[in-house]
């Protein structure tokens, strides 16, 4: 398996095409439009993005705007762009692409209109996308300009080309924190990172237009397809970490507790007290920690009640300290969290164990970082693993609601009676149509959830959002609460009517409520909507994956009967009349949703 | 095989994917396949790169095939 994380940005353009070929033979690639609107030539970003994606495990195919045109593309004849139908539109401006800079001597007044004029140009842009196309909006902001010929006063004077620029950065900054369907890439730091003149390569412009080194599109590539992955939901979650020589210096089990390197006595251990800190403001933003160490566990669990240690043991979410395979014991933490290893990031100084796990799961990253521990926090950062589009509530509690999981699992083992141990739990449900304030949320669940989803198809926030105002559509999302917390949006169905019949295009559930009785909650609900829609007939389908094994049996439990096997000899098809059907909830109680 | 016209022609057909691309110094852009002018910039790229040369703006423009591009090479190499 090749990682592309690996490979020198050289090597990516002198070998892109073969690159190309390998990448695109992976199987069950998920396709992406995308439309890019360039103020300069972009096919080299475009080709790196390409790269990119399909390491990803997503199948670009790539609109670009003929050269300068990104807003008459846009605004003033849309109509190519409306033919390509992408899924994603990037607006790739640069400082360059600005009409006009406010004048050397310029009142605060007319700063102002210089400033709302351009952001006003821009805002046709994005109204123009919105209006014309299902798309998400990926608009970059403004790397600081190549000269500042004011010097420092740049960043100060009216006049300063840099002062204006950080002001339609604050401008876009707001535009897109009030727009779901506007994200926006900070080109401002990524451009920062590298640094300016290795960013503008003024030979290239001149020659082809092409404003940035390959050093710079390589980043703004691997910045964009981190950005794709969020949409798609496929960000990592999980970050696991090696103990001895990554969390504190030193070896825990032969140096013993009060000599392992945290703190603030020593630069060695005050290094690793802020490796700490950093892991520890990850998991404050909602990414869970956990620990796979070849130790003895309670050895190792000593060093998290170290006084120094910024990290306690109620911050690891799974804990894996023994003598096994680190490999099998990642394997392990992933069905304990009830989460694809894809989806975890492996951080060890141990080059053998980086490697032996990289080889052994598939889609887990595991980032060369080393061993110097002033260097993970930085290698870990340009991987982009844990890009968020949002921050959402569900985002910052879940850390929390992992933790619940486990004493529930805990609870559960005092019970006979599986009904007994469900009344218990004091289950509420709260079950409606679609609304605005979850179709992100919804998005997100379509786009990552693979176990229990009957046909994984994936939709677009901008999907969803047209599939809500279409009236041939019934969907449901589900909230579930217990007595150890809300689990927040687990489960969704949607419908699509044609004449009595309901065909279920989509039924998922989140993996942490399974057995729960939550598809009977949900089946009754949607019987009472389908039933007021004069529907008779619900038709469910059931599409196999290598991943959603556990549901092939879903609509036979529900009581659906089989009909003849459908187009595709893997898929099945049921039925169920839904005219004497009597509700079957028993342990959970459905609540009205809360209007608003 | 002059050195040079060996490294190149490793470097274009990488670049072009053609493994079994042969490269002589009378190769152009109506010769050879795909050399277009966005495998150009690749090139160029790439050359700059493997060199750790840069060419000039303008200097490209009078280069008519491979042989120029090698001699233009080695007079930059010759400078560094």
């Amino acid at each position: 398996m090749m990682n592309i994380e690996q490979i020198a940005i050289d090597d990516l353009v002198l070998k892109r095409k073969s690159l190309r070929r390998q990448l695109s033979a992976a199987e069950g690639l998920q396709p992406v439009r995308i439309a890019i609107l360039g103020g300069s030539t972009t096919n080299e970003l475009a080709d790196l993005l390409e790269l990119f994606l399909l390491a990803s495990g997503f199948q670009p195919v790539f609109h670009q705007s003929e050269y300068g045109r990104y807003y008459e593309d846009a605004v003033l004849d849309p109509s190519d762009l409306i033919e390509f139908a992408p899924t994603i539109v990037y607006v790739h401006t640069s400082c360059l692409n600005v009409q006009t800079v406010p004048p050397v001597h310029c009142s605060d007044h007319e700063f102002q209109e210089h400033v709302d004029a351009e952001v006003g140009r821009y805002r046709q842009i994005w109204e123009s996308i919105e209006r014309n196309l299902s798309a998400q909006i990926v608009q970059n902001n403004f790397e600081l300009p190549p000269f500042a010929v004011l010097g420092n006063l740049d960043a100060v004077s009216n006049g300063g080309a840099s002062r204006f620029f950080l002001a339609l950065n604050a401008e876009f900054a707001r535009a897109a924190a009030g727009n779901p369907r506007l994200l926006l890439q900070d080109v401002h730091g990524i451009s920062a990172r590298i640094g300016l003149n290795r960013w503008f390569d003024w030979d290239r412009y001149f020659g082809y237009k092409i404003l940035m080194t390959t050093e710079g599109n390589c980043a703004l590539a691997r910045s964009l397809a981190s950005m794709v992955r969020a949409i798609y939901g496929k960000s990592r979650k999980v970050l696991v970490l090696d103990l001895d020589n990554t969390l504190w210096g030193g070896v825990i089990g032969d140096d013993g507790v009060d000599k392992i390197q945290i703190g603030r006595e020593t630069p060695v251990a005050e290094a690793y007290t802020a490796f700490q800190e950093y892991c520890l403001s990850l998991y404050k933003r909602g990414i869970l920690l956990a620990v796979c160490s070849k130790n003895n566990e309670e050895i190792a669990k000593q060093g998290f009640e170290h006084p120094d240690s910024v990290l306690k043991l109620e911050h690891i979410s799974c804990f894996k300290a023994n003598w096994e395979p680190k490999h099998e014991n990642i394997l392990a933490i992933a069905r304990e969290l009830n989460l694809g290893a894809d989806s975890f990031v492996f951080v060890d100084d141990n080059p053998a164990e980086r490697a032996i796990v990289e080889a052994q799961i598939p889609g887990i990253a595991v980032p060369n970082v080393g061993n110097e521990v002033t260097r993970y926090a930085t290698i870990i950062e340009e991987g982009r693993y844990f890009e968020p589009v949002s921050m959402s509530a569900e985002d910052l509690s879940r850390t929390a609601l992992y933790k619940s999981n486990t004493e529930r699992t805990n609870l559960e083992a005092k019970f006979a009676n599986y009904g007994e141990y469900l009344d218990s739990l004091e289950m509420s449900a709260e079950i409606g149509r679609f609304k605005s304030l979850y179709l992100e949320r919804i998005a997100q669940l379509t786009n990552k959830s693979n176990q229990f989803n009957l046909t994984t198809r994936r939709y677009t926030l901008a999907e969803l959002e047209s599939i809500m105002q279409d009236n041939r559509y019934i969907g449901l999302y589900g909230k579930l609460s217990d007595r150890f917390g809300d689990n927040g949006l687990i489960s969704i169905v949607l419908g699509r009517r044609e004449n009595d019949v309901l065909h279920l295009d989509l039924w998922l559930m989140s993996c942490r409520v399974l057995k729960r009785d939550v598809e009977l909650a949900m089946l009754d609900v949607l019987v009472e909507n389908a039933k007021a829609a004069n529907i008779g007939t619900l038709r469910g389908y059931y599409l196999p994956t290598k991943k959603n094994g556990m549901v092939a049996d879903h609509y036979d439990k529900l009581g659906f009967q089989s009909e003849t096997a459908g187009p595709d000899n893997n898929a099945s098809v049921w039925s169920l009349d839904i005219s004497t059907y009597t509700p079957r909830t028993q342990h959970i109680r459905i609540l009205e949703p809360v209007h608003g | 095989m002059d050195s040079i016209l060996e490294e190149l022609q490793s470097i274009f057909r990488n670049i072009l994917d053609q493994p079994d691309l042969i490269l002589t110094r009378q190769s152009n852009g109506s010769n050879v396949d795909d050399w277009d002018s966005l495998a150009h910039i690749n090139l160029v790229t790439s050359i700059e790169k493997h060199y750790k040369i840069k060419f000039a703006l303008g200097e490209l423009q009078d280069l008519k095939d491979v042989g120029d591009m090698i001699d233009l090479i080695r007079v930059k190499l010759a400078a560094k």
